[in-house]
């Protein structure tokens, strides 16, 4: 017994030092500027060389494409973890960063989060590798999100050019017209929901990706950001149009108050009591597998305007493939990035159904024509081509975005509840939003 | 964190008597109520309401469960729909990407015999010792073992992850089963339970033949703390079984989920650009997970409900 | 942290020596130390940390300072964090009496002999303990739909409106039958197993003074399981205050109802890992645990002096 008392007091001093050593590593000092240009050459080395890739993407594309890859390059092995997408990604990956261990040496980030990563030094830039020389192949938007001044945070994998998808059939019943204006849009909505109360032209209990997506549209800049300062303001032309329109829907009970993503929404989407759906352009292969019993009631139209003629259109959701600072294996990470998301991947993803980034596929003929037997038929493909070349420039997010996000439902959600005005929502949002970057070290006005 | 209290409320049975000896049992009652008392419709139709408030849920997943994700869609949820998919999707619930359900199965029992074993072994020794021994601190352990309890666990989500990660036993089996292995609950009933259980003359009388400290436990007092032990390892079963928030944390690789992540991750599927959409799938395998653990439940009643009464004994 | 006592057990037995006060010695360490060694690294070494963080600050800019108290100050004066303790105070008012009150209900019921089938009630109402919080919250969520959920289909079978259970007036209370649901059978079971062993001689002393059945239930039944309802009273507090896997489940379907700052655990959880502050969170996360021993323990001072 004496022994193991011992041994037993010894084990716990060890735990006790483990605690402090674990203590002792708390704060951050990663650096990972001043890398020496990465040739074609070297690349080709490793890619020879070989190794392992790990990639956490829920991308599902990604998984013929990383067939494709090892294929191709037989020595490569590569390790796509992808059960988790959202919030859920994002914590994985901030932990492991904040331990310094398990990072992956590939991992999607969406447009939205880009930067927050790119700031906290969480991403090797890959201006190094050469990816600023791809440039001219993606659209603005998309490109804009991954870049910072010289730096090139990641390659674009999709985009999000938005269209409004509609049920026809609802639209035929009552016959009324597709809405080409907000304004429209509103009519719409009366009409339809005075035609059957139980159809509502769309579903939004608040949505922070929309809503951003929409003042963007809207000609709203309410984020200006410029290294490590900030400023946060709803209060421009844009968001006035934005709240005024849509407080109309809300104050009239025009929009179903279904949370996106849910089986109630599936359902509503399905079942026409929701007549559309303001959405990215990879919202189709989301019909494909959850509407399907709605296949053929569906088509997509341009977004409505926000002034007649006004042809100015919005991204909404997208991604990139990251290379992780603390990954390993960089040549192979970006060399698999490349792949996927300029080389041979993009064709194969286009083809699963994914929306390219890149401009050669948006204008391609046999990509504009294809025909989409969900949409009765219709070549959608122009219509979001379309929209892509008309996204309005110059929007940016917050270097906290994904923090500002997680607290849209706690303050303009309570304008979807009737608790406040719309316009007092995103003022409560953004002195959130201003509270929080002061706290985080930004300067804030 | 993840042991016994995350969940809300999981109370501890109680009280400890003085007195009586030798092993704790059910007692059969007998003629303690004057007469034998007659039965009652009213109270037997009273209660049968929150027995109906019990079921109702259950009834729904057994029909969802026979649903397609079309079907879920278009018929009321209390009736069967009138295709009856329940082993079209039993099998899908299987197959779907490449059988990784039965994997999430086949972890789930890995960190139930490990875990939940393990914690069982570890509060019987604790408890036993409680119980039997007086040693220097012992009036600290358990004040420490509860006040430590009630700080939150998710707080201390990132501390235990950033520890845990230098050990570098995140995204490994270890991360779940080592949390498991403390059930505070389990020590508590142990040590109540061997209390009672385990005679002092038993003991003496062992060590007077001169057996050792390690014969006393194994000879004399694990035998008596079966029933007990029958009762902590099925509660620290249903603990592992339902772990989710600790694991959420700790585990990446979907070949290490359990069941409840799976779960969630499939749930979590029709939020994804391009995920396919599976609700079905989701209620089918909700189905799937609660079975065993009713099964066992209900095969083991008698074992563990005698545990239970004992660990509660009156005062 | 040394509050709250050993059950009963070391309390109320003077009559009964330990089992060898001579064996002073360090014993029984070697049978309690393995569960005492991985209790320290999952729950004492985190804590640990956890306080040493709470006095850091950390932010995107500018890194790391030493703050002292500064977080806990600000913990003190936060409003988020006291309108979500108000909130869970409000679902323990609430929730925690009816759970023990229909499980304590229940038990008497089995406990009288009265019932038809009464082993059947027993096991059927045990069932959802067995049923994981993810599984219960996910299934319960499918059934509160409006539209489309058990809900709905009772709003079209009979043509009214119930109002909708995930609206930011009903959430809590749709969150505490969630609760409620699942931990009834297991309190019930509880006490069920406490009256069980109540010594037949308690009841035959009353047998002679002729007592009725309530006379029976509040003067014997009840004083002899109390030990019992003061344990589940405080597991359920404790329960109650870490509110967090059925809320955090259930937001995906009610985002504007169940804000990021919903109980104190849900809001530790949102400060560490939408906004990175792990520092502060500790520090919230450290003072919610104080809370929460300090209620705990004077409900178990409470009930243990009360008629004993």
């Amino acid at each position: 017994m004496r022994r193991t008392t011992r041994r037993l007091m010894r084990g716990l001093a060890v735990l006790s030092v483990l605690a402090l050593g674990a203590t002792a590593c708390g704060g951050s000092d990663d650096d990972s500027s001043g890398q020496k240009p990465v040739s074609a050459d070297d690349i080709q080395a490793a890619l020879k060389k070989g190794g392992s890739v790990t990639v956490w993407a829920w991308e599902p594309t990604l998984k013929s494409v990383a067939a494709d890859f090892q294929k191709k390059y037989p020595k490569v092995k590569i390790n796509l973890v992808g059960e988790r997408s959202g919030d859920k990604h994002y914590t994985a990956l901030s932990n492991a960063i904040s331990a310094k261990k398990g990072v992956p040496d590939v991992a999607q980030v969406e447009y939205f989060a880009m930067s927050q990563y790119a700031l906290t030094k969480g991403l090797s830039d890959l201006t190094p590798f050469g990816a600023d020389k791809l440039k001219s192949k993606y659209t603005p938007g998309p490109w804009n999100a991954v870049s910072e001044g010289k730096a090139t945070y990641g390659l674009p994998m999709d985009s999000g050019p938005m269209a409004l998808f509609y049920n026809k059939k609802v639209f035929d019943k009552y016959k009324i017209a597709v809405p080409t204006t907000w304004d429209e849009y509103v009519e719409a909505a009366r009409k339809l929901h005075e035609a059957d109360p139980k159809v509502f032209i769309a579903a939004d209990a608040g949505d922070a990706g929309l809503t951003t997506s929409l003042l963007w549209q809207a000609g709203s800049r309410p984020y200006k950001v410029d290294g490590t300062k900030v400023s946060i303001n709803f209060d421009d032309a844009g968001a006035k149009k934005y709240t005024a329109t849509w407080q109309k829907l809300i104050d009239e009970k025009l929009v179903a108050p279904i949370n996106g993503w849910t089986d109630d929404w599936y359902k509503g989407l399905g079942d026409g009591t929701i007549a559309t759906l303001p959405s990215g352009a990879w919202m189709p292969a989301n019909f494909e597998t959850g509407v399907k019993n709605a296949s053929g009631d569906w088509r997509a139209a341009p977004m409505p305007a926000w002034t007649k003629g006004d042809k100015a259109s919005t991204e909404n959701g997208g991604s990139a493939l990251t290379v992780p600072a603390l990954g390993k294996n960089k040549e192979l990470a970006y060399a698999f990035v490349e792949y996927a998301n300029s080389g041979d991947g993009v064709a194969t993803r286009i083809k699963e159904g994914a929306f390219p980034a890149t401009t050669a596929e948006l204008q391609d003929n046999a990509f504009l024509n294809k025909e989409f037997p969900y949409f009765g038929g219709q070549k959608a493909n122009e219509i979001f081509a379309e929209s892509a070349a008309n996204v309005a420039s110059d929007w940016s997010y917050l270097p906290f975005q994904q923090y500002a996000n997680s607290i849209f439902n706690d303050t303009v959600g309570k304008a979807y509840i009737g608790d406040t005005k719309l316009s007092a929502g995103l003022k409560s949002w953004q002195d959130a939003s201003i509270k929080y970057g002061k706290e985080q070290g930004f300067t804030v006005d | 964190m993840s042991s016994s209290v995350t969940t809300a409320s999981q109370p501890a049975p109680a009280q400890n008597s003085g007195g009586s000896k030798g092993v704790p049992r059910l007692r059969t009652r007998k003629g303690h109520v004057p007469g034998r008392p007659k039965r009652s419709v009213l109270l037997t139709v009273l209660t049968g309401l929150i027995l109906l408030y019990t079921v109702v849920p259950l009834v729904w997943l057994v029909i969802s469960a026979t649903k397609t994700q079309e079907g879920l869609a278009d018929s009321s949820g209390l009736w069967f729909s009138n295709d009856f998919a329940l082993w079209d999707n039993i099998s899908q619930t299987f197959s779907y990407h490449d059988g990784i359900f039965v994997r999430w199965l086949l972890n789930t029992l890995l960190y139930v015999v490990l875990g939940a074993g393990g914690a069982t072994l570890l509060a019987i020794l604790g408890g036993y010792a409680l119980a039997k021994f007086t040693f220097p601190g012992k009036r600290a352990v358990f004040a420490v073992v509860i006040g430590a309890v009630a700080v939150p666990g998710t707080a201390l989500a990132v501390p235990t992850f950033l520890m845990f990660s230098k050990m570098g036993l995140t995204d490994t089996p270890w991360a779940v089963i080592i949390p498991s292995l403390v059930s505070p609950f389990g020590l508590y009933l142990m040590w109540v339970f061997a209390t009672e259980a385990i005679p002092n003359e038993l003991m003496e009388a062992a060590r007077i033949d001169g057996a050792g400290e390690i014969r006393t436990f194994f000879q004399v007092a694990l035998p008596l703390l079966a029933p007990g032990t029958v009762t902590v390892l099925l509660f620290t079963t249903v603990a592992t079984w339902n772990n989710y928030f600790l694991p959420l944390i700790m585990l990446k690789d979907p070949d290490w989920y359990p069941l409840t992540l799976g779960l969630d991750a499939w749930n979590n599927q029709a939020q994804t650009i391009g995920g396919d959409v599976i609700f079905n799938l989701v209620i089918t395998g909700s189905l799937l997970t609660i079975i065993p653990l009713i099964a066992a439940f209900l095969l083991l009643q008698r074992f563990w409900q005698s545990g239970l009464a004992a660990g509660s004994v009156k005062e | 942290m040394t509050t709250l006592q050993p059950p009963a057990a070391a309390k109320r037995r003077p009559d009964r020596p330990p089992a060898k006060r001579d064996r002073r010695s360090w014993t029984g360490w070697g049978f309690i130390g393995p569960f005492v060694a991985v209790f320290a690294l999952v729950f004492l070494a985190p804590i640990v940390y956890s306080i040493y963080l709470s006095l850091f600050r950390d932010q995107l800019i500018g890194g790391t300072t030493f703050v002292g108290l500064d977080n806990y100050t600000q913990a003190l004066k936060d409003e988020q964090f006291w309108d979500s303790l108000a909130r869970v105070a409000l679902f323990l008012a609430v929730q925690v009496p009816i759970m023990l009150g229909i499980a304590l209900l229940i038990a008497l019921a089995l406990d009288s002999g009265r019932l038809y089938g009464k082993d059947f009630f027993r096991i059927v109402i045990f069932l959802p303990y067995a049923v994981p919080a993810v599984v219960a919250t996910l299934m319960w969520g499918f059934m509160y739909g409006t539209k489309y959920g058990l809900v709905g289909d009772i709003n079209s079978a009979f043509d009214v409106t119930l109002p909708d259970p995930l609206s930011s007036d009903l959430v809590l209370a749709s969150i505490g039958n969630i609760v409620t649901w699942e931990f009834i059978g297991y309190n019930m079971l509880i006490f069920y197993s406490a009256l069980r062993v109540i010594p037949s001689s308690l009841y035959e002393a009353a047998e002679i003074d002729g007592a009725g059945q309530f006379r029976v239930i509040s003067a014997i039944k009840l004083p002899a399981i109390r030990g019992a309802l003061v344990i589940a009273t405080i597991f359920s507090i404790i329960g109650s205050f870490q509110l967090f896997n059925e809320p955090a489940i259930l937001r995906p379907l009610a985002r504007n109802a169940i804000t990021t700052d919903f109980t104190p655990n849900f809001y530790t959880y949102s400060l560490s890992f939408n906004g990175q502050q792990h520092n502060y969170s500790a520090a919230v996360a450290i003072i919610m645990g104080l809370i929460t021993m300090v209620i705990a323990y004077v409900v178990q001072l409470r009930g243990m002096r009360k008629g004993a």
